[in-house]
């Protein structure tokens, strides 16, 4: 059941849920979590469906928040709200509210999102597309316990990662992260069945993927031990090849779906590992709303802490960089003793962009400036 | 990872972090072999449940699948049987790269029980598979075939070797019921189990306690602090738990006649949802703690004084059940016209312990009654004094938790509530919980979970030897009764049971619920 409103209230849309679950005869319903998504035209329909699949594991309301802008200068002091209220059948498991901000009301969405949420129900923002510098500061994601940005959406992914661990707030998550659980758990599997010292790693992957990155930054992390990020053509993550006291443990793929693990001493055996839909990634990420401490400390391990990275793109993100110490982070510290000789290392990162790392950030599509509401 | 997995890596592996929520329990290295793989569990269950398990990678790299049966099948043919089988009733989709992998691990031995070249061909298998997959000698038994062929299998497991755990590798044996027909059986099904078999290695599948509503019980009660003040004798009135199928007996004359309701469902399924249901909370959520707890609570059930008066069983007649004419439990074929089998089986038991003592537990299950359900319900006592004259409650039942194992998986919650007008009326409202409602579609089976947990070496969710034998102490004294006196009544296809059960309930002025 679809109700379209046009220039309308948050109010009304709340009264045009109420009557719809009337009319399909569902009052009760076992939503549990609203998901705001966050998106543009171009994009909608994608994240859409994606959350409404994902709906199908975690009932819940999806509010997505479409921002337009207008292309003359009238048309953005104007302002108006549209929603399309979707119940029923067209909208996955669940409910669905489209709004579509035009003008000034697209710079105070929260006002419109926050009458709409469920009462006493998680709520998870996800950007789809042009995620806030600081996700958490934001007024839309101030929203949230659990914010998911996506930094292979991004123009430039490692500029990226570094401004999400110079932002990162205990909820904060990245797709790029979810996407390389396949990759952790069986690296994981892999070691549970050799018993030996690891003494290098190497991750290979496609150029502007930071999965390669945080794999390559959780291996470090985990067993610190230096490890390289080497460029491949892809698709995706290719290889991890870990030098151990026994032998290399190598996890090998070269059609984004079927790889080989090899390990000393055993037979080499092919494992499934295949590139996932957004919108299996989103139903990981709604799985656990609680901080991803493993996160953290992968992603605060520093991207300018790992060997290997092409000296042209290292030169550009450089130049990129402030040279500023990287601001004390305020996630758990890690316990394990190991810690005070990571600190000992000489690779400390010696640049990080801080606050106005913002020239390497595009501006988003290159349209007339959104004045991102004040965080105040 | 659980201790008990037996897994070689001995130091903590690095990669490995309890907050790291993400990484899921994946088995070692390991393969399953199942006895039986050309039945009806095998095809519609097992291999299903082990593609499921492949395609969310939850398997380790090199699993295998070995089937041993009496059919001419070469390696080929069994992993197009198993193809089929998943296409068809696999709950996840099926990707031809999560095939590719399963199908390197699968192979066939063809042999019968009693054949020691099989067993020596099977035995060689295993050994390829170490070799060719890295299976590292961990193998797990799973026993789909006739009680009866038990003994057979489990000696033959011995007498080849098959069951020796060598160099920490393991040898588990997963069973399936039922386990015995009364105690003196299950005692000795028992000991020629862990004659060959550690207790720790031997699996007895309950597959309710594999899904998620049973486990939900514990949530509900321990996770949460408002349903268990009143978890009591001081305001439950009694607890009624009901496993209805609307199915008769179908193709199962041969097992079902002489068994009967009762041991097929009260003494395995119902009596672990009661203990369940029933018992106090464990020290912690492993497989020790909840088991003592559950011995426990099985230990203190009490039978009733008069067996006639508080059990009653019965047989379906000839009817109609949605829709469809049904025959009569007698004229199946394959039943003894004069059988005495028991269809339908409701008991009252007591638990006598601080917190139950006086709370009737009323366990029933049966064959084509109305619909196919299982609930258990919490009925409360009614208010003990109401401000409200009793032209307004009159249509006020007793409060009640319901929860709905299966369909339509979820809790509810009954409760009074004015009916909107200007008179006082009060009525009874239904507030829902509902699991299946969206969750279905990715909630895993009861066999996934299962089969993950064994091999994985996780016993919190499989009934134990006690377990077993306490609730056989239970069954016992009943079904001698029974064997004793009387017969089954009889009860119209597509009813809720004889009106002699109703009698039963209607004496201590309570009634069953629909379901």
């Amino acid at each position: 059941m679809k109700t379209d409103l046009t220039d309308t209230t948050a109010s009304k849309i709340n009264k045009a849920l109420v009557q719809g679950r009337r009319a399909i005869g569902t009052p009760a319903v076992g939503m549990v979590l609203t998901l705001v998504v966050v998106t543009d035209e171009e994009n909608a329909y994608d994240a859409l469906k994606a959350a409404n699949d994902a709906s199908h594991e975690h009932p819940s309301r999806t509010l997505v928040v479409i921002k337009r802008v207008s292309r003359s200068s009238r048309g953005r002091t104007q302002s108006r709200l549209d929603a399309e209220v979707r119940l029923g059948a067209d909208a996955g498991s669940g409910e669905t509210v489209i709004l579509r901000l035009y003008g000034e009301v697209s710079d105070h969405a929260q006002s419109v999102v926050l009458p709409l949420l469920l009462p006493d129900a998680p709520v998870v923002v996800w950007w789809s597309v042009d995620a806030p510098r600081d996700p958490a500061g934001d007024p839309l994601g101030a929203l949230g316990q659990r914010r998911v940005t996506d930094s292979y959406a991004a123009e430039k992914p490692i500029g990226e990662l570094r401004a999400r661990a110079d932002s990162y707030e205990p909820g904060d998550t990245d797709l790029a992260w979810a996407r390389i659980t396949p990759w952790r758990s069986m690296l994981a599997a892999a070691l549970d069945q050799v018993s030996c010292e690891i003494v290098s790693a190497e991750v290979a992957g496609e150029e502007a993927n930071p999965s390669v990155e945080l794999l390559a930054m959780w291996l470090a992390d985990r067993l610190h031990v230096h490890v390289r990020r080497a460029v491949s053509a892809g698709p995706g993550l290719t290889q991890v090849r870990m030098e151990t006291t026994g032998g290399p443990i190598t996890l090998h793929r070269s059609d984004g779906a079927m790889a080989t693990l090899a390990l000393p001493g055993q037979p080499d055996r092919a494992v499934a590992l295949k590139r996932r839909e957004t919108s299996e990634l989103l139903a990981e990420e709604l799985r656990r709303l609680d901080p991803d401490d493993t996160y953290a400390s992968a992603l605060r391990f520093g991207v300018d802490r790992l060997g290997g990275q092409s000296a042209a793109e290292r030169e550009a993100e450089r130049a990129a960089a402030a040279a500023q110490p990287t601001p004390a982070l305020p996630v758990r510290t890690a316990t394990e003793p190991a810690a005070a000789d990571r600190e000992a290392e000489p690779a400390r990162p010696a640049a990080v962009p801080a606050s106005q790392g913002d020239a390497d950030r595009p501006s988003p599509a290159q349209m007339p400036p959104v004045r991102k509401a004040d965080p105040q | 990872m659980s201790p008990h997995s037996g897994l070689s890596g001995s130091g903590a592996n690095p990669l490995r972090d309890p907050a790291d929520r993400r990484l899921p329990r994946i088995a070692g290295p390991s393969g399953l072999v199942i006895f039986g793989v050309t039945g009806d569990l095998s095809r519609k269950k097992l291999m299903p449940a082990v593609y499921d398990l492949a395609n969310r990678g939850l398997l380790p790299p090199g699993f295998s699948l070995v089937g041993f049966a009496r059919r001419e099948w070469e390696h080929e043919d069994f992993a197009q049987e198993v193809h089929d089988a998943v296409r068809e009733h696999a709950r996840t989709p099926f990707r031809e790269e999560v095939w590719q992998q399963l199908v390197q691990g699968m192979r066939f031995v063809q042999g019968t029980f009693d054949d020691d070249d099989a067993f020596e061909r099977l035995r060689a298998t295993i050994e390829e598979l170490d070799k060719a997959q890295g299976t590292g000698g961990n193998f797990a038994f799973y026993l789909s075939v006739p009680p009866r062929s038990f003994p057979v299998v489990i000696q033959q497991l011995k007498k080849h070797g098959l069951a020796d755990q060598k160099n920490g590798s393991w040898r588990r044996a997963v069973i399936e019921k039922p386990f015995g027909h009364d105690l003196a059986s299950a005692e000795e099904l028992n000991k020629v189990v862990h004659e060959v078999f550690g207790s720790d290695q031997v699996f007895r599948i309950d597959h309710y306690l594999g899904k998620e509503t049973v486990q939900n019980i514990l949530a509900l009660r321990f996770a949460n602090t408002m349903f268990e003040p009143i978890w009591n004798r001081s305001f439950v009135d009694h607890v009624q738990i009901t496993m209805a199928e609307d199915i008769g007996i179908g193709g199962r004359a041969g097992y079902y006649d002489g068994i009967g309701a009762a041991r097929d469902v009260i003494q395995n399924h119902l009596l672990q949802l009661m203990a369940l249901t029933a018992m106090e909370e464990p020290a912690s959520f492993d497989a020790d703690a909840l088991a003592a707890e559950k011995t426990k609570v099985l230990g203190a059930v009490r039978l009733p004084k008069d067996l006639g008066r508080d059990t009653v069983r019965g047989q379906y007649a000839a009817g109609w059940q949605g829709g469809e004419k049904a025959v009569g439990y007698l004229e199946e074929d394959g039943i003894d016209p004069k059988s005495k089998t028991d269809t339908y089986a409701a008991i009252k038991l007591g638990v006598d312990n601080r917190r139950w003592a006086g709370v009737p537990f009323y366990l029933r299950t049966g064959k084509r009654l109305g619909r196919r359900v299982t609930e258990i319900a919490v009925v409360f006592q009614r208010a003990p004094h109401s401000p409200f004259d009793s032209t307004a409650t009159e249509e006020l039942g007793a409060n009640a938790i319901v929860i709905r194992v299966q369909p339509d998986e979820g809790i509810t919650v009954r409760f009074g509530s004015k009916v909107p007008g200007t008179s006082m009326e009060i009525r009874d409202v239904s507030m829902d919980f509902a699991y299946g409602e969206s969750f279905t579609e990715s909630s895993p089976e009861a066999y996934e979970r299962l089969i993950l947990d064994v091999l994985l070496g996780d016993s919190n969710l499989f009934p134990r030897t006690e377990e077993v034998e306490l609730s056989w102490k239970i069954l016992d004294p009943i079904e001698q009764y029974w064997d004793k006196n009387g017969k089954p009544a009889q009860y119209p296809s597509g009813t809720w049971g004889p009106v002699e059960a109703d009698q039963m309930l209607e004496r201590d002025g309570r009634s069953w619920r629909r379901p």
